[in-house]
């Protein structure tokens, strides 16, 4: 194959996984935990698609198209829940939305 | 022999542009301040994340990306956005001290730890990739596998799609709000 070997795909995968999940932890606006969650589920997409082509099976393709279909759904509910706490004159902060804490 | 060196410097610079160009637009997204301009920063990862695709031989899948992800996902999370005014806030403000500390710890001991596992199996398995052939990756061979061998899957991942618009569909609607739990998350 030209270029590099699967083990640098996998090293940009790890590194994207990693800033993602540090956007995940670190920030309070829901958008940004959104779009860093987005992040995290392109990594491991991109590990897939790594895999796949060095195993020379597409199965891993139709994994990371299924991430996809289910990262476009959790979009939907996400800004949905934002729209919704927005509407209600919730403060868009996820440290201020603690009615489910026990 | 030549051809083949010269057009292997080509797929390095390649993909060494395209990864920089994703690990670069990452760090945008988690650290600037306008989540406007995060969104934009995502749609740069997504589209240099395309071209990795494309390298790997995964045409299929990097169209939808392009088509699906940084066009149809990324215009809603923009639309929403801009409903919702795009209030700046300071992005690290906020955490007290051990849970930034906590944060970077975790993700850097996880980022060590896939480096390492990757790096021990570097040596051997993961350097010799399965030849393919030019069909790898179409849309005739991934739509052969959807309808063939991942039958369920497809299935499934219509169902999610469903649940998830009704899903949207119930949450958009304007409700009555139920006061205590506003009174609560507001206080």
């Amino acid at each position: 194959m030209l270029g590099p070997d699967i083990a640098w795909y996998l090293g940009v995968s790890a590194t994207m996984f990693a800033i993602g999940a540090l956007g995940v932890l670190l920030r309070r606006s829901p958008l940004i935990v959104l779009l860093s969650l987005e992040i995290m589920l392109n990594a491991g997409n991109l590990s897939l698609i790594a895999f796949a082509r060095h195993r020379a099976d597409g199965a891993g393709q139709i994994f990371a198209i299924t991430v996809m279909a289910v990262a476009a759904s959790e979009v939907v509910v996400g800004l949905g829940l934002i729209v919704a706490m927005s509407r209600r004159r919730l403060p868009l902060d996820v440290d201020r939305l603690q009615t489910l804490r026990g | 022999m030549i051809l083949a060196s010269a057009s292997n410097v080509v797929v390095w610079i390649v993909w060494f542009v395209a990864a920089s160009a994703c690990i670069a637009s990452a760090i945008g997204v988690v650290s600037l301040r306008n989540p406007f301009f995060s969104a934009l920063a995502l749609i740069g990862n997504l589209g240099s994340l395309a071209v990795l695709y494309l390298l790997l031989s995964a045409e299929f899948v990097a169209a939808a990306q392009v088509l699906v992800y940084a066009g149809a996902v990324m215009v809603m999370f923009l639309f929403v956005i801009a409903y919702l005014g795009g209030q700046a806030d300071a992005p690290f403000a906020g955490r007290r001290g051990w849970q930034t500390t906590g944060a970077i710890v975790a993700t850097t001991a996880i980022l060590v730890e896939i480096i390492v596992a990757i790096g021990t199996t570097t040596g051997g398995s993961l350097s010799h990739e399965a030849s393919i052939t030019s069909a790898f990756g179409s849309p005739a061979e991934i739509g052969r596998l959807f309808l063939t061998d991942h039958l369920l899957a497809f299935e499934v991942t219509s169902i999610v799609l469903l649940a998830a618009a009704v899903g949207g569909v119930i949450l958009g609607h304007h409700s009555r709000s139920i006061s205590g739990i506003d009174d609560d998350a507001r206080a």
